[in-house]
């Protein structure tokens, strides 16, 4: 299956587009202000190719989403008394998400353990990876941020998608070799009606994918972190050290909304007017680094201070996750936690120095 | 957000379950059957769920919890503390701390709550068949050994001796009174109460439980010991266990965390590896010896 691959010339883009979209909404990156977010495709728009300073996270996992609503009405036999009704049905639409990095889709694998293999399976975000299609650009430089290739990720990872775009030769001459990753995409690559790639193609992609790897191992060489989640555990109780990583964070939280990995929530009702009669409960993404966020009803809070916050933060993503997920960590490296930051608090310096600080002293 | 579902072109709207059995975030409806009010914080709330279906099929074992929750205001969770061998209601009893604990409080027979159970783990009570068990509570901690005591009362043959110690800070924040006045008439169980500040006419101990326990001086051997109560308590009474050289293994307690979906996916309660939801909220000793210090 991973041979199923077609090329689509530059100028035929937005027609294939609009074919492997068909009858779903098409999500591409568009410029707003600075940013650079996921939104919804016009028929025949060429696609911006630009990477989203926002992953698109929230095609699958909305930032606020209703789980159910409740109706109370008047009890018929007795008015003094009400019932109450929950509806659970939610709008499910036929998504396809184009232009997201490998990154970005390597987020919805890092999700998928948690939500569809865990001890329990999400039935809504189920019910949106289920019906959304993922279409990813590889990456054809290494933004200075980048650091995909520490993490098990990389700049043509296809892990987490339905077809891998790769960019190959320039210019109007230029085109894309679309790889089939998973039997839906090879379907929805089959509506588009696409040459094979032909093998001088398919050499041009696998050049562009050592290219770009090769840029990021120069302009940072992967540190060996396999010895990393037992490091941090052992720097768990090192205040010193938590406390100078986290001495600039504001807890603004920023970098988990701009994390493809972040899948933390919160649940919260809402009222519809004063009598308490309709209303919903809602998931809405929640932030790790506020204090609210373990606090309990009592006022204690297991995580007091921003130092132990992050420590969390840090050790979930490199530590605990791996721990549970046969070493996967549940960062991709896509460094927008950096370039959001609004102190420029750095993940990879964190978890260097978390990981080399103990050799120097290993009896610490 | 609009609860209308006025579908788009291409847009299914699906309905994700009716019950907490095939979505997990859905609770059941059920229906406070009774009240008591245990303490001047603490309320008891008897409830049955409104399936009678699924009120016949629920199965849970002693220290599971439950989402308890109030539609518009949110939920909490909580220790079922009435015993999977007494299944006319469940029962939840909630001191009041929170928005949502203040809200429970105010609710009669008659109105509507929601329940998400059974959660999490469990008092591993097949394998403490045949040895003596130590219960030891401290205020609201009452209520997960509440529900273990009473199904080994319920089973008495398969177990050694029973002992339960229970403290409070003063006797009116003593939960549960017309059970433990049974328990103090049984011949088949030793029955201590404690507080910390005793009126003169208080016929029981006075004292913090660990010094109490102290005294109390149950045997090691062949036992196990199961706490609850508030960390500092927890933390004094292992200590007073390790003196009567209880081994790690052999100490059994609960741990409390803020939660939100109870099923090991929302990401709050963990203790490094460790959700409190899922993997708890029963730990040994030893067990919580291993997680990083982060209670």
């Amino acid at each position: 299956m991973m041979s199923f691959a077609r090329y689509i010339a530059r100028g035929e883009l937005a027609r294939a587009l609009d074919d492997m979209a068909r009858g779903r909404v098409a999500y591409a990156p568009r410029r707003e202000g600075d940013a650079v977010v996921f939104r919804p495709r016009a028929e025949g728009e060429e696609p911006l190719l630009a990477r989203a300073t926002v992953p698109p996270k929230g095609v699958i996992f909305p930032q606020s989403e209703r789980l159910f609503a409740f109706i109370r009405e008047k009890d018929p036999n007795d008015p003094g008394r009400t019932t109450v009704r929950l509806d659970s049905t939610v709008d499910i639409e036929p998504a396809l998400i184009f232009g997201g990095r490998p990154c970005d889709a390597r987020g919805f694998h890092i999700f998928d353990r948690v939500y569809l293999n865990g001890p329990y399976r999400d039935p809504y975000y189920a019910a949106r990876r289920e019906a959304t299609v993922v279409v990813t650009l590889a990456c054809t430089k290494a933004g200075s941020t980048c650091f995909c290739h520490w993490t098990g990720c990389g700049p043509a990872d296809a892990t987490g998608s339905d077809i891998l775009l790769t960019p190959v030769g320039g210019g109007d001459e230029g085109g894309f070799v679309a790889m089939a990753v998973t039997e839906r995409g090879c379907a929805v690559l089959e509506q588009a009606n696409l040459p094979e790639a032909d093998a001088a193609r398919m050499d041009a992609a696998q050049a562009v994918h050592a290219a770009t790897q090769a840029a990021l191992d120069a302009q940072s060489p992967a540190p060996d972190l396999s010895a990393t989640p037992a490091r941090l555990l052992e720097r768990f109780s090192d205040a010193d050290f938590w406390r100078d990583m986290s001495d600039k964070c504001l807890s603004c939280g920023a970098c988990t909304y701009l994390c493809p990995t972040c899948y933390c929530f919160n649940i919260t009702d809402e009222n519809d007017g004063g009598d308490g009669m309709r209303g919903r409960r809602l998931r809405s993404w929640d932030n790790c680094m506020s204090s609210l966020f373990t606090r309990e009803a009592s006022g204690h809070n297991p995580r007091m201070g921003k130092a132990l916050r992050l420590r969390n933060r840090v050790g979930h993503k490199f530590s605990y996750y791996p721990q549970l997920h046969e070493g996967v960590v549940s960062c991709n490296g896509c460094g927008r936690c950096i370039t959001g930051c609004p102190v420029s608090v750095d993940i990879r310096e964190m978890v260097v120095r978390a990981t080399q600080a103990n050799e120097e002293t290993p009896n610490a | 957000m609009p609860d209308a579902i006025t579908p788009q072109a291409g847009v299914h709207a699906t309905t994700l379950g009716t019950g907490f059995t095939d979505n997990p975030y859905l609770p059941d409806v059920a229906t406070v059957l009774e009240t008591v009010q245990e303490t001047p914080a603490i309320k008891t709330l008897r409830v049955r769920i409104d399936d009678p279906a699924r009120m016949e099929s629920f199965r849970f074992n002693p220290g599971q919890v439950g989402q308890l929750s109030l539609f518009g205001v949110g939920e909490s969770t909580f220790v079922i503390n009435s015993p999977p061998t007494r299944m006319d209601y469940l029962q939840f009893s909630i001191m009041r701390a929170g928005e949502v604990t203040a809200a429970l409080h105010g609710l009669k027979p008659g109105d509507k709550v929601g329940v998400r159970a059974p959660l999490g783990n469990w008092f591993p009570y097949e394998d403490m068949r045949g040895k003596d068990i130590v219960f030891v509570g401290g205020g609201i901690g009452m209520a997960p050994l509440r529900t273990l005591l009473l199904y080994m009362l319920d089973n008495r043959a398969d177990y050694g001796n029973i002992t339960l110690l229970y403290g409070a800070r003063t006797p009116t924040d003593m939960a549960f009174r017309d059970d433990v006045q049974e328990w103090l008439g049984r011949s088949d169980m030793q029955t201590t109460l404690t507080v910390d500040q005793a009126p003169e006419d208080w016929p029981h101990r006075a004292g913090l439980i660990p010094h109490v326990l102290l005294d109390l001086a149950p045997s090691n051997a062949n036992s196990v010991a199961v706490l609850c109560g508030p960390p500092i308590m927890i933390k004094f009474t292992v200590e007073a266990l390790k003196k009567l050289h209880f081994a790690d293994e052999q100490i059994y307690t609960t741990l409390e965390r803020r939660m939100k979906c109870g099923i090991g996916i929302c990401g709050r309660c963990n203790i490094g590896t460790k959700y409190v939801c899922v993997d708890g909220p029963v730990f040994t000793y030893a067990e919580l010896k291993d997680l990083p210090n982060e209670l």
